[in-house]
């Protein structure tokens, strides 16, 4: 580790009704990966947006090499030297990724509103080649994987000279092969002197990756360790300001032998490739892969969101024809998205609308008369049962945590009293203490009867939590294993049988 | 506390702003004009006013459910025309009894509502090429149908009192508030009725917020974006009617130019472009706006073509208005 880069001290932003930092202090060295870790809500991402120009701070004071500093803009920022990448990528799909990096400075030919591409292009090889990345500038940003696409936002910040580098999430999407990729990039950045400020919730990659890991909680600053020295177990216990234990599977020892949905030989042309498995009542069944497996297709594919090309699928024991999802709705078929404020809610909506989404038909009276009282005691009773932190039924959905995000996609389909559940990697971004929440919830409505099929990408959310656990590599099953015999290096053996 | 604040916060939820600066706008025209002139602020001018607001404002009523599932319909204006010159055909050529001609003009409208909403939702067209198509034969349709001659309702003297009679006036004398204002402010309250209390209503919010969450929630989005652009086609049906009434004729070549009033005042009235977003009662006042300005113009002998550029400055800082109070959220 170097000499300190950036120091931040006292830092305090109000929004309105919201004091989002109070306090805040922060230090980052150069050559240094320097973790930032909290429960959503706990204000990292608004102390680096501070730190980024972003937003503008109430008070307190950044030091940037020795010297105190204001950053009125994120143009302001990367000038300095410091660059951001958000967790949602900032790249033109259509643009080349060479345009992307040099877009707003591209080189001028003599005649001066002519673009150089040649020399964006060679620019851009040389950066490439800088991080011994193996890519054409010139092929369109949307031809890659989010892996590469992030690469290039690295390669982008480089291309400023980037002295600080803030990165949110970076691994969210990445599959276990693309993570050591980064991370050989981080490592590379960090022998040349780069800062790194690292955001992320998976407190397993931090011992892999971080020198040092800074803990906030609630807006204020809680404090920093060594990774070294620290266990995971503190460092949760610092974040959510209590110890919580991890817990084995509660797997009941039921005969329940109905099947709650069968399919079969499921079909979709390059991604799903003949598919057969059974999902009995009351039973939590894993689907592990890696990113790209076919995981969400087959959800997907199931739930009628996308055309299949042969297959069947039957609903306790009934052949059942799927065209759209709201066929699948019919028969109690419910699907939680892996992107909920895409695909899972109406961010600018309330509670209550989202929750009573799936189950309209029970409130229309005559002429469509919507029975509002029906509606608004329906939505109270789910949250309050599912526990939903909100300040009242008519608060919009965007203002609640990611947790209370998630219970309200679940009340929805427990509103349409929907019996088999396709969870899409239930927790992601929810932070550790919500996220023992959903696994309680997903184990209360396993006993309840619910059927859940359980899609995830990490590897201890399947363990902890999956009856049975089918694996799945390139579009097929490679793989299905009881939860004694499952571990996690036998996962990955099926998750990695390419050409099975 | 903290939970407070936000609550407080969503009783002062985005639309009711805007709304508040529309209806603002409006009293401070009002007042302005009424000090400019003295002919502004009189019974029969304000009449005037309201009886003008009658077309545009119940073709407003159907853009804002289009607008906020975040769609558009450029095709009011025209399938309006189309619906008054199909009520000519149906009345004075067809001679169908007066009650039956009227509710198939309407229906008319529907129809042209329905294939817009059948080309976006089941074609995938997007809506402002599937309505612009719809402008354009709607426009074409009306000529060659009345073979590019006005329609007149002279054996039907009963027609012209469906916008010009006033059973206000014959109930309280001196109070002779046309019909049509009757109309409109019918078509008003169940339009606001069918936004917020009904499943469509919901529906048309839900598809604005969030399209695709709202078809993987298991609702038939495409069945109701039908439902929503044949509704909006049968409001234009509507203004067909009032329109016909009040000129006792159908003019063919009439009203190109009508849909761009009706999204102004839709825009004008706080319902976001971008959907989820809107109310009735917006974009009422929206189109009171517009033809309070055009008339205070008027009467202040501004000529015509100066109360359009009016028009469009105002539409534009309305929807900056609604853009700055959405980067301060």
């Amino acid at each position: 580790m170097g000499e300190v880069l950036v120091s931040m001290e006292g830092i305090e932003k109000t929004f309105p009704g919201v004091h989002a930092l109070s306090q805040c202090q922060f230090e980052l060295r150069s050559g240094e990966v320097h973790a930032l870790v909290g429960e959503n809500g706990a204000g990292k991402s608004t102390l680096m947006k501070i730190l980024t120009g972003v937003y503008k701070k109430d008070a307190g004071r950044i030091i940037y090499k020795g010297r105190e500093i204001e950053i009125p803009s994120p143009r302001a920022a990367q000038q300095l030297g410091i660059s951001i990448i958000h967790q949602e990528l900032n790249l033109m799909p259509h643009l080349t990724a060479a345009q992307n990096i040099f877009i707003g400075r591209e080189a001028r030919k003599d005649v001066k509103f002519l673009v150089d591409e040649k020399e964006i292009n060679e620019k851009t090889r040389q950066l490439f080649a800088m991080m011994h990345l193996d890519l054409d500038p010139r092929v369109k940003v949307s031809d890659l994987t989010v892996a590469k696409q992030q690469m290039v936002e690295i390669a982008k910040a480089l291309s400023f000279n980037s002295e600080v580098l803030v990165m949110d999430e970076p691994t969210a999407a990445l599959t276990e092969s693309e993570i050591e990729e980064l991370f050989r990039i981080i490592r590379q950045l960090r022998e040349k002197g780069v800062g790194i400020v690292y955001i992320s919730h998976r407190i397993e990659e931090l011992k892999r990756i971080s020198d040092r890991i800074t803990v906030m909680r609630d807006g204020c600053y809680i404090g920093t360790v060594n990774t070294q020295e620290a266990s995971i177990d503190q460092i949760i216990s610092m974040m959510v300001g209590r110890t919580i234990y991890e817990t084995s599977p509660q797997i009941p020892e039921s005969d329940e032998q109905e099947v709650a949905l069968e399919v079969r030989n499921l079909n979709r042309r390059g991604v799903i490739k003949d598919v057969s498995f059974k999902l009995k009542k009351g039973e939590i069944l894993g689907f592990a892969g890696l990113m790209g497996a076919g995981r969400t297709e087959v959800a997907r594919a199931i739930f009628g969101a996308d055309p299949i090309d042969s297959g069947e699928i039957y609903v306790f024991g009934q052949k059942v024809h799927i065209k759209s999802p709201s066929d699948a709705v019919k028969h109690g078929i419910g699907y939680l998205s892996e992107d909920r404020k895409r695909y899972g809610l109406t961010l600018g909506m309330d509670v209550e609308t989202n929750i009573v989404l799936a189950s309209f038909r029970k409130f229309i009276g005559f002429l469509g008369w919507v029975n509002n009282a029906g509606v608004r005691s329906t939505a109270g009773h789910f949250v309050e049962t599912l526990k939903i932190k909100t300040p009242g039924l008519r608060q919009k959905v965007k203002n609640l945590s990611g947790g209370n995000q998630q219970k309200v996609v679940v009340g929805k389909w427990l509103a349409r009293d929907c019996n088999i559940l396709i969870f899409d990697e239930p927790t992601r971004g929810i932070d550790v203490g919500a996220k023992s929440e959903i696994y309680k919830l997903l184990n209360d409505l396993a006993e309840q009867g619910k059927s859940i099929i359980m899609i995830s990408s990490e590897l201890p959310e399947i363990l902890r939590m999956s009856h049975r656990v089918i694996v799945m590599c390139e579009g097929r099953i490679t793989g299905q294993l009881s939860a004694a015999e499952a571990t996690q290096e036998r996962i990955m053996q099926f998750a990695t049988k390419r050409e099975a | 506390m903290e939970d407070k604040v936000i609550q407080k916060n969503s009783l002062f939820r985005s639309d009711a702003t805007q709304k508040l600066m529309a209806f603002g706008g409006l009293i401070v025209l009002f007042i302005a004009f009424s000090l400019a002139s003295p002919n502004f602020f009189q019974f029969d001018n304000v009449v005037s006013i309201v009886l003008a607001t009658c077309v545009n404002g119940v073709l407003a009523l159907g853009v804002t459910f289009v607008i906020i599932t975040s769609g558009i319909d450029l095709s009011v204006g025209t399938v309006m025309t189309f619906s008054s010159v199909m009520t000519g055909v149906f009345i004075t050529f067809w001679q169908l009894p007066l009650a039956l001609g009227v509710i198939a003009g309407v229906l008319a409208g529907s129809l042209c509502g329905l294939i817009n909403g059948l080309t976006i939702a089941k074609m995938k067209i997007p809506p402002f090429i599937s309505t612009l198509g719809m402008m354009m034969v709607t426009k074409g349709l009306s000529l060659v149908i009345s073979g590019t001659k006005p329609i007149y309702f002279n054996d039907t003297p009963v027609f012209r009192q469906i916008a010009m009679g006033s059973i206000l006036g014959s109930i309280i004398p001196g109070f002779d508030i046309p019909n049509a204002v009757l109309v409109f402010a019918a078509a008003a309250v169940v339009a606001s009725l069918i936004l917020t209390k009904t499943v469509l209503g919901r529906y048309d919010f839900a598809i604005g917020s969030n399209e695709e969450a709202t078809r993987l929630s298991g609702v038939n989005v495409d069945a109701w974006k039908i439902a929503i652009y044949t509704l909006g086609g049968t409001f234009s049906g509507l203004a067909g009617i009032l329109m016909a009434s009040r000129l006792n004729s159908a003019q063919p070549a009439l009203g190109q130019g009508y849909e761009m009033d009706a999204i102004a005042a839709v825009v004008i009235g706080g319902t976001s472009l971008s959907g989820g977003e809107g109310t009735i009662l917006g974009t009422i006042i929206g189109a009171f706006l517009i033809s309070v300005l055009t008339n205070g113009l008027r009467i202040l002998s501004v000529p015509q073509e100066w109360q359009t550029v009016v028009t469009g400055i105002i539409v534009i800082l309305a929807v900056y208005a609604d853009t700055i109070r959405r980067r301060k959220q």
